[in-house]
């Protein structure tokens, strides 16, 4: 199988639902004659031309807006944010309309959409370019949410979200793209609202996306070196969210802990915490523990921002508080 | 995308538009026949009998939440639409229900929808400024002022992607164009030389902030110069008058690939929803008196007049069919079912992929 890269496997993901379907399109700042500002769509303007690899002005709700309006009449747009963080000015096309045109119109108008790019912090880029909005997202009905953190299941992910009828959120990393890890060759797709046991273990249940599955691993590995055995569950999708694999788990281990990017309050995990206490309260030993962003906006400082960000070590610590072992 | 080419491309047959359903009403030709002076004369009043029966109904309480009405400004919906094929597109915002009717969408639907009903254009589930119907390519009413100007743009992108020959026309009040997305949709409709008209309803009010007030530039059209756009300004109580402006854009965006942005000046007699006073706060008896000497209606009458075409009689006739069918309307409302609690949960998600290419995932393809 080869090895490639997280940036390759979204760009082979790109290629192949462009190359299947003459619909679907790419749309964003410098995705075409810069090649992508991560390098994403690179060659693809060269492959499919300027009418379905279409570079924007920085004009993040217009062009959001212009792909609920294309999705609206039949074409399936892939919006490139540069970042999530710039889509926040962008958010009343994501949420008032990509989100909400299916339902108030009773039905008839679904918009099959992509929004997708690099969310939460890369490194030392300071407090502007350094958030992780997947709760803003995952709260909305209406839209899907779905964060990646290998090659492998970004590519499969990609390609299910251009394919579904609904509107994607599409959750990249900077420190993502770079990391290397296997696809195979052939076709694939890994479908949208499923999760992953990416490892197997009895003692605790780590609950990750996203980035932050490499630090749920990383964890793991680490508390394996003690002999615990932890189980990693990777939502993949956080809506829907996939709590059958999440319960099947506690159920198992009793105890669990939730590693998420973003920041504490109302984050992904005190809404995981949540369908953990109502459907595990008699399993449970330990209280969920959370590893999240320290509460504040991200530092520059190298030691702060480092400080700021959850890590191995503080899942490592969590894990252990919640197996009562310090 | 480059910047286009702004000679005339070869217009392309749109591959779809023979799928489209043909409009339950004929659409008028030319501009200067008294069919069509006739036809546009109907299509205000029924407008206007149709508001003034949605009034009745929201103070008796059969139409709840935000209701914005279209008396006054009738000749806009009706001039504009009238041009249309019933292959383009049409969105606007919340003050949608006279564009709803010009657009072809049944009075009995648009009532229904109003009152909440699972008959509604939108199942209910849209509302008064939420009015969507496929049939009749009417992409909406929208609730957030000038949210669905970039919508619009993509849409005409869209239909230059696919090499159709269809023009989107979009609806939005004055006070839109102080909003960044308005900026946005134009520079990039400009920048890719799109099929959209850009139609400013100028009522000279933003619910109750005078243009005056607001923009830094009070002649609208010339914020299209910042965009190398054409723009027009056209008299909006005179229907034959909005109508040949619109004919202008819509040749542009169809022949050329041209976005124009039009102010129509206009005037709401009504207050801006259901809870402000027609007058007495942000403008005065005597202001909405002088404009009300220039209904749209009677401007048309006059018109008709001078020509000999105008007989009381068949005005009566008219005004007589026109209430009948609003009368329909309620009548069908008022008894038409409100959804049924199963609906609540329906259309948040479609479950079909481009795989499965059923439901409203193939039916999106047109």
């Amino acid at each position: 199988m080869a090895i490639i890269t997280y940036r390759d496997a979204l760009n082979q993901a790109l290629r192949e639902e462009m190359q299947r379907d003459d619909r679907v399109f790419i749309m964003g700042e410098e995705v075409a004659v810069y090649q992508g500002a991560y390098k994403v769509s690179k060659g693809l303007l060269q492959e499919f031309g300027e009418m379905r690899v279409v570079d924007t002005p920085i004009t993040e709700l217009g062009f959001a807006g212009v792909g609920v309006g294309a999705a609206m009449v039949g074409l399936r747009p892939i919006i490139e944010f540069m970042t999530w963080n710039f889509a926040l000015l962008a958010l009343d096309q994501v949420v008032n309309a990509a989100a909400k045109m299916l339902s108030m119109s009773g039905g008839q108008f679904n918009i099959p959409i992509v929004f997708r790019g690099p969310n939460g912090a890369a490194l030392q880029l300071s407090a502007q370019h350094s958030q992780s909005w997947e709760s803003w997202l995952a709260h909305i009905p209406g839209l899907k949410v779905v964060a990646p953190g290998t090659p492998y299941d970004a590519k499969g992910l990609l390609k299910s979200a251009i394919r579904d009828d609904n509107p994607v959120m599409f959750l990249e990393g900077e420190m993502l793209y770079n990391i290397k890890g296997e696809v195979p060759e052939g076709e694939y797709t890994i479908p949208l609202g499923k999760a992953q046991v990416k490892r197997e273990g009895d003692h605790v249940t780590i609950i990750s996306y996203g980035k932050m599955i490499n630090v749920a691993n990383q964890a793991a590995d680490i508390l394996a070196k003690d002999g615990i055995r932890a189980e990693v569950i990777d939502l993949l999708t956080l809506r829907p969210i996939d709590t059958e694999t999440i319960i099947a788990s506690v159920k198992k281990t009793n105890r669990a802990v939730v590693v998420e990017e973003g920041w504490e309050i109302c984050g992904m995990g005190a809404q995981i915490v949540d369908y953990v206490q109502r459907d595990c309260f008699d399993d449970l030993d330990a209280p969920v523990l959370r590893v999240h962003q320290v509460d504040v906006p991200m530092p520059y400082a190298k030691n702060l921002e480092r400080a700021a960000k959850p890590d191995a070590q503080k899942t490592v610590a969590a894990v252990r508080q919640v197996l009562y072992l310090d | 995308m480059a910047r286009a080419n702004k000679s005339a491309p070869a217009p392309s047959e749109s591959p779809n538009a023979t799928e489209t359903k043909s409009m339950a009403k004929k659409k008028p030709e030319s501009s200067d026949d008294s069919a069509l002076r006739l036809s546009l004369l109907r299509e205000m009043l029924l407008m206007r009998r149709f508001e003034e029966r949605t009034a009745e109904a929201y103070a008796l309480g059969k139409i709840g939440g935000f209701c914005h009405l279209y008396i006054g400004q009738e000749a806009v919906g009706a001039g504009a639409i009238s041009v249309l094929r019933p292959d383009d597109y049409v969105i606007t915002s919340y003050r949608d229900h006279g564009q709803a009717l010009a657009r072809g969408i049944t009075p009995r639907s648009v009532m229904a929808e109003l009152f909440g009903r699972i008959d509604g254009c939108s199942k209910g589930k849209g509302g008064s400024m939420h009015l969507f119907d496929r049939n009749t390519n009417f992409l909406g009413g929208h609730g957030i002022v000038a949210g669905h100007i970039p919508i619009a743009t993509g849409v005409g992108f869209a239909i230059k992607y696919r090499g159709g020959d269809q023009v989107c026309l979009c609806f939005f009040g004055e006070a839109a164009v102080n909003n960044g997305a308005f900026h946005e949709a134009l520079n990039m409709a400009a920048l890719w030389q799109l099929p959209v008209v850009y139609l400013v309803e100028n009522n000279r009010y933003g619910m109750g902030t005078a243009l005056e007030r607001a923009s830094s530039v009070n002649d609208i059209a010339e914020r299209a110069c910042s965009y190398d756009m054409p723009n027009e300004v056209v008299d909006g109580q005179d229907v034959i008058a909005v109508r040949e402006a619109v004919t202008r854009a819509v040749a542009r965006a169809r022949g050329e690939n041209t976005p124009t942005l039009i102010e129509v000046r206009t005037y709401r007699f009504m207050g801006h929803s259901m809870s402000d006073a027609v007058s007495g706060t942000y403008r005065s008896k005597e202001e909405l008196d002088e404009y009300m000497k220039r209904d749209p209606i009677a401007v048309l009458r006059a018109q008709m007049e001078q020509r000999g075409e105008w007989s009381d009689d068949k005005m009566a006739a008219i005004d007589d069919e026109v209430r009948a069918i609003v009368e329909d309307a309620w009548n069908f409302a008022d008894e038409s079912p409100e959804p049924p609690l199963e609906a609540l949960t329906e259309d948040v998600y479609v479950d079909t992929t481009s795989d499965t290419d059923t439901g409203v995932a193939a039916a999106g393809e047109r």
